[in-house]
């Protein structure tokens, strides 16, 4: 176990140009503690997904540091889970097959994959149990509903346990029901496990329902604009959504991403 | 249900009413043989000749075969680097559409001053005209991966070559299947013509020798089996892509109604 004010990840002063001159972040200040889960939220365009290519080591930045796990990232890390707004899940295997993906692919697993696959299978079955699943492993993806697959989209970015776990508006194409319905089990599954999450949405009740703390972006170039310690109790529920605390917090965030907006189309308007 | 069969049966209807109105066309018009011979012609010839007929395609098959086991093995790879790797692409791209806008036909004297007249050529000719779909077409299944796919299996710590053979490959299989019914026609185009022009043996031979003897009714049953051989590898192919890829087509399942 690492001191407590370590962070897991740690962003300093980072900022990234896309070839192009898109300057996408710029003096971008963050830090996660391990086994907190933190959002990231910010008006549309404010560099929320080059944050996530930034932590995962996919982008390199052009200027400044991103720590994770105490080492400086300098190629892809081979350590975190990752789920999209598309679940992406490889409709010619089925449900259980795409979840032993990272298997194939993250050691040890890899090496004892073949070996102790019963072992294995178990373990993502009992994934899918976790997530509502249940007895859904044969099926094939396109026989799931987007609810469903999201889910099993989720099981496979947790699969291999991995310490961080990076979610990149996982919800967003969901109906509000079911959602919702995924809010709590995601934030079960984290209670359980306790790893480092990253969630970057434009959904603010979702970032609140869920995070730590949660990290207001600039527009583009995008930059921390406010910080907001969460510290309602949890397990967080439906109801923990119409308590004044939380509608405070909800309002707050809004009117940040409000004056970010507007400060962007300023900018824009003193460019032009 | 009913309207089940019908579409079954609507290839037949349509191939046997093509055979009636040009058999009545013949007939009607009085068309003299040498110019357009009568299906019925037609059919007497391929059955009198059926020995000869029979000998040369198989001939012209086997050439078109190996031919086109060349190219799905060219196609697939030259598909996989031109597909997982942009350097190949831009450097490869225009010499391939090149080399695919010229007319195969053209080629075939260059190859039998090289490999002399006979099945070689035939076969190169099958190749060179089947293998460019093939190409394309594991290329574009190669390409057409999802960045966030991508994205997911590198930060695993994915190499270049799992994320080809986990997903690149396996996705690229429909797009492979059904390039190979298109190529494996285009084959028989190209081992016809090489035999047309240079060779002894083989159906395009055959029907090359018949209408220097002016007997179209032999040059025409020639085209029926050609065309007959076309059809039937066509459609095995098409046979093997819903079995090894019914996941690509699962919209077109038989809905209940």
């Amino acid at each position: 176990m690492q001191p407590p004010m370590h962070p897991f990840v740690e962003l300093d002063r980072v900022s990234l140009t896309y070839p192009g001159g898109t300057l996408a972040v710029d003096g971008l200040t963050l830090s996660v503690a391990p086994g907190e889960f933190a959002a990231v939220v910010g008006p549309s365009g404010c560099g929320k997904s080059t944050l996530m290519k930034l932590v995962t080591g996919l982008a390199r930045p052009s200027g400044g540091g991103v720590i994770v796990d105490g080492h400086e990232v300098a190629g892809p890390l081979k350590i975190a889970g990752m789920a999209f707004q598309n679940p992406t899940l490889l409709p010619w295997r089925t449900t259980l097959d795409n979840l032993l993906l990272p298997l194939e692919i993250v050691e040890p697993h890899r090496r004892r994959l073949r070996r102790e696959r019963a072992a294995y299978v178990d373990r993502a079955e009992q994934l899918l149990a976790r997530v509502g699943l249940a007895g859904f492993g044969p099926r094939h993806p396109w026989q799931l509903s987007g609810g469903m697959q999201q889910r099993a989209s989720l099981c496979r970015a947790l699969i291999h346990e991995p310490k961080l776990l990076m979610l990149d508006e996982p919800f967003g194409a969901l109906d509000a029901f079911t959602r919702e319905e995924l809010w709590a089990v995601l934030q079960d599954v984290w209670m359980e496990r306790r790893f480092t999450g990253i969630l970057v949405t434009h959904d603010l009740r979702e970032a609140v329902y869920l995070a730590d703390r949660v990290f207001v972006l600039s527009s583009r170039p995008g930059r921390v604009i406010a910080t907001y310690d969460i510290d309602l109790p949890r397990p967080r529920t439906l109801d923990t959504t119409f308590t004044p605390a939380f509608g405070e917090l909800v309002h707050a965030l809004r009117n940040d991403i409000s004056r970010a907006r507007t400060m962007a189309d300023k900018t824009q308007e003193e460019a032009s | 249900m009913r309207q089940a069969t019908l579409q079954r049966l609507m290839p037949w209807f349509v191939v046997i009413g093509l055979f009636m109105v040009w058999e009545v066309a013949c007939r009607g018009l009085s068309v003299p043989q040498y110019i357009l011979p009568a299906p019925s012609v037609v059919f007497d010839t391929t059955l009198r000749y059926a020995g000869p007929l029979w000998d040369h395609s198989i001939h012209t098959l086997l050439t078109t075969l190996a031919g086109f086991a060349v190219a799905v093995v060219g196609g697939v790879l030259l598909g996989m680097a031109v597909g997982a790797s942009p350097l190949v692409y831009h450097g490869l791209y225009p010499v391939l559409i090149g080399f695919n806008a010229i007319p195969k036909v053209a080629v075939v004297p260059v190859l039998v001053v090289w490999f002399g007249i006979g099945t070689v050529p035939a076969i190169l000719t099958a190749f060179m005209i089947s293998f460019f779909p093939i190409a394309v077409n594991v290329a574009t299944g190669l390409a057409t991966l999802e960045p966030e796919l991508e994205d997911v299996l590198r930060s695993l710590g994915a190499s270049r070559w799992d994320i080809l053979v986990k997903v690149g490959l396996p996705r690229s299989l429909p797009y492979f299947f059904a390039s190979l019914k298109v190529a494996v026609t285009l084959a028989f185009v190209g081992s016809v013509i090489a035999e047309t022009v240079a060779s002894n043996e083989g159906i395009g031979y055959l029907m090359l020798q018949a209408s220097s003897r002016f007997d179209i009714p032999l040059v025409f049953a020639g085209l029926v089996v050609i065309a007959a051989m076309g059809v039937v590898m066509y459609f095995l192919f098409a046979a093997v892509e819903g079995r090894m890829t019914g996941w690509a087509t699962r919209r077109a399942m038989p809905m209940a109604d």
